[in-house]
């Protein structure tokens, strides 16, 4: 589904991904662990296509397509959904028209008609049961004035909605009490199928207690320095990132001298 | 960052102005230049009586002793006055007794603006009167207001046959004192609009004025009056539109409303006059004068406009509150773009104890474009317990454009309250961002976030024009964010 080769990308001259190599296969959940600064949100955002980073070396592709050449809109069309970090506030335009347009324009693009806006109040309420979403949300400004938690909920309750094929969930677990994280997680597990794929970047192990990881990365410096199964989070959880630090640190000097 | 956001302002630049096609109408001009003698002409062509050419000798010759306004925030080449054409008329066969006998070329125009002169054709009955170059062209649902006791047809027709009435009221809201263009407004106007609602009357239908300069190198001086007597309601709309050329062009109106006791007036314009190509090159430049009076107790006057077009914009919808309870509004969208200039807002003048008034200016700056507000709340001596409130946002898109406020506030009352908001805001890049990464286009993007901007003075559009004026919204400001 995914294919990562080589990634290399810099954000005003300074290279934050060195090389990431990562395949995603339908039905998996990849978690994304690491240290503050090591690249984690760079690396959704680019997955994404947000345009501010230069793409040094690599190839990105995602379901046969170049994705790096697909404009945002289209990645998004195409069924890659990010859960944003901190997901932006848009005072004024009301989350029904948001969500509507945004619906609708996957529909446009899979080729179906839009939705009546009676279908579309439909399927709102359907998928706000999943994640038990305050109803006044969708009568407010997008993200305008929603709590911390409202924000993290108000990302699953959009990937509900646009049933992506690859959710890439940033830190969505940050911040939220054992309740929201629980409600969080019960939405990606229902949502989860042997077709779509997720990506956790987390720093938490605890996030992983509720969705069981078939893998986890340890992201550190703009590399994938280990990969393990769910033992690995555990193993962090435990020991910190310190020796992963380290050992990457040896390892790349080691490599270094040899050139 | 801003690179992005330069290479789609840049994009933006490149839209093509829907209107722009000029039409093959058989068009009686009278030369270029402006003395006494041109003033007498336009009066004989119209065939008016006396009172009429004196209004105007007596403006024409006032003016001559005036000098064009030292401009604030706008940036408006020397104007000839001598290189104008002050009169442009579709030829016309006498006087239109039906619709077949109308140029095919000039009914063609008008359809093709989306403006069917043809009754039977028309939306959900909106009476129009359709101005072309000088000359209104065509007033339809004349019979069916006329059962009613309303008039409205053009105002040389007023002149001729209401005469009475123009005297009365012509000029004694925006006198020909009043500045440099209402001036020359009165000394040389040559058509527009005239509508009476007599005592008690709701008006049953929007009445509608089409604007459309099509000849060269003309001018458009086109003169409203709008008078609701005691308790009369009326709801009056008026959209313009010119052909893509290279010079600029004048268009200098003057509008004059009279709300009498307990009567009401809605004013509303969707203003998409030619804005000039990308380079700032051509245009209309649009200096109105738009000013009404709540005369009687309990009187109600509300402007609402969506500015989008001209290459430079002055105007100041204004209420004088004199009456006692009146009410005065101001909602207004402004959008420049480009190298558009625009300099707009109100003046609310309290005179009426317990009078209110509320302004709700948006402005929308992008490519190199300067949006100005200027507003002047003045509260009069004995206007005791008035109100006002004033809400002026501005958005901009992009980094090269710019956004004034100039909000003036005189009260002489103690007992008044007047409260001024004001906020400045851009549509930001990661907002944008989040939209693409829900599968919406950056256009769309813009679009939303506009639309939410704009709501509270597109709400108070009738219908039909609302969604005509979230189109022109749209189109206007294609593609000018990233
Ligand atoms: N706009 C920017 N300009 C310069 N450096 C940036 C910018 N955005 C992020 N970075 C840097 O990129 C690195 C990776 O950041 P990020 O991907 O947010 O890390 P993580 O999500 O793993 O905490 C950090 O060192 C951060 O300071
Ligand atoms: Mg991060």
């Amino acid at each position: 589904m995914l294919k990562i080769k080589n990634l290399r990308t810099a954000i005003n001259g300074k290279e934050i991904l060195k090389g990431i190599d990562l395949e995603v296969k339908p039905g998996e959940v990849h978690a994304i662990m690491g240290p503050n600064g090591s690249g984690k949100s760079t690396l959704a955002s680019v997955l994404a296509g947000r345009d501010i980073y230069d793409i040094l070396e690599g190839k990105v592709s995602f379901e046969g397509d170049d994705l790096l050449e697909l404009a945002p809109e289209d990645r998004a069309r195409k069924g890659i959904f990010l859960g944003f970090q901190y997901p932006i506030e848009i005072p004024g335009v009301s989350m029904a028209s948001f969500l509507k347009t945004a619906v609708n324009e996957h529909r446009k693009f899979k080729g179906l008609a839009p939705l009546s806006a009676s279908d579309f109040l439909k399927l709102m309420r359907e998928k706000k049961e999943l994640v038990e979403i305050d109803s006044n949300l969708t009568n407010r400004s997008v993200n305008e004035g929603f709590s911390g938690g409202e924000k993290k909920k108000n990302e699953i309750f959009q990937m509900a909605l646009l049933e992506p094929r690859l959710s890439i969930l940033d830190e969505t677990d940050s911040g939220l009490d054992i309740d929201a994280l629980r409600i969080v997680a019960n939405g990606v597990n229902k949502l989860k199928n042997k077709d779509n794929a997720t990506i956790l970047i987390t720093h938490y192990q605890r996030l992983l207690d509720y969705i069981v990881p078939d893998f986890v990365h340890v992201l550190y410096n703009g590399r994938i320095v280990k990969t393990g199964t769910k033992e690995l989070a555990l193993e962090l959880e435990e020991k910190g990132y310190d020796w992963i630090k380290k050992e990457a640190d040896m390892k790349l000097n080691g490599e270094e001298v040899k050139i | 960052m801003s690179d992005l956001q330069d290479d789609i302002l840049n994009e933006v630049t490149s839209r093509e102005y829907k209107y722009g096609f000029v039409s093959d109408i058989d068009t009686e001009t009278i030369p270029k230049g402006l003395n006494e003698d041109v003033v007498r002409l336009i009066s004989k062509k119209k065939n008016e009586p006396e009172f009429m050419l004196e209004f105007r000798l007596k403006a024409f010759r006032h003016w001559q002793n005036m000098k064009a306004p030292k401009w604030a925030h706008l940036q408006i080449p020397e104007i000839d006055y001598q290189d104008i054409i002050y009169y442009a008329a579709p030829r016309l066969q006498a006087k239109y007794a039906s619709l077949d006998e109308i140029d095919p070329e000039l009914k063609a125009t008008f359809d093709k603006l989306g403006i069917p002169l043809d009754e039977q054709k028309h939306l959900s009955g909106v009476a129009v009167d359709a101005v072309i170059d000088s000359i209104s062209v065509k007033t339809t649902f004349k019979e069916t207001l006329a059962e009613l006791g309303i008039i409205f047809c053009s105002m040389s027709e007023a002149v001729q046959e209401y005469p009475d009435l123009v005297k009365k009221y012509l000029g004694t809201v925006v006198p020909y004192t009043d500045n440099y263009f209402a001036a020359l407004n009165s000394a040389v106007f040559s058509d527009g609009s005239f509508c009476y609602i007599p005592k008690g009357v709701r008006c049953p239908m929007e009445l509608s004025t089409y604007f459309r300069i099509n000849a060269a190198n003309s001018g458009q001086f086109e003169r409203t009056l709008l008078i609701a007597d005691d308790e009369a309601y009326v709801s009056y709309l008026e959209g313009c539109t010119a052909p893509m050329r290279d010079e600029n062009q004048l268009h200098a109106a003057v509008v004059e409303l009279i709300a009498l006791e307990r009567a009401e007036i809605k004013y509303s314009t969707v203003q998409n006059w030619y804005p000039g190509d990308k380079n700032g090159k051509g245009g209309i430049f649009n200096f109105v004068t738009k000013r009404g009076i709540c005369k009687g107790n309990y009187s109600k006057i509300s402007w609402t406009q969506v500015e989008t077009g001209s290459a430079i914009t002055w105007k100041y919808p204004s209420c004088i509150l004199r009456g006692d309870n009146s009410v005065g509004e101001f909602y207004s969208v402004a959008v420049t773009n480009n190298h558009q200039q625009a300099d707009t807002g109100t003046k609310m003048t309290h005179i009426g104890k317990n009078s209110r008034s509320r302004i709700v200016s948006k402005g929308i700056s992008a490519g190199k474009s300067n949006n100005s507000y200027r507003g002047l709340v003045k509260v009069m001596k004995n206007a005791e317990n008035s109100r006002n409130f004033s809400q002026c946002d501005s958005l901009l898109l992009g980094s090269k454009c710019g956004a004034h406020t100039f909000p003036y506030i005189e009260v002489e009352n103690k007992s008044s309250m007047i409260e001024h908001e004001a906020t400045t805001s851009k549509i930001g890049e990661d907002q944008i961002f989040y939209c693409n990464q829900r599968g919406i286009s950056t256009e769309d993007a813009v679009g939303l976030i506009v639309n939410g901007y704009v709501r509270e003075v597109i709400n108070q559009l009738p219908m039909e024009f609302a969604v005509e004026a979230q189109k022109l919204l749209q189109i206007s400001l294609e593609g000018s964010v990233g």
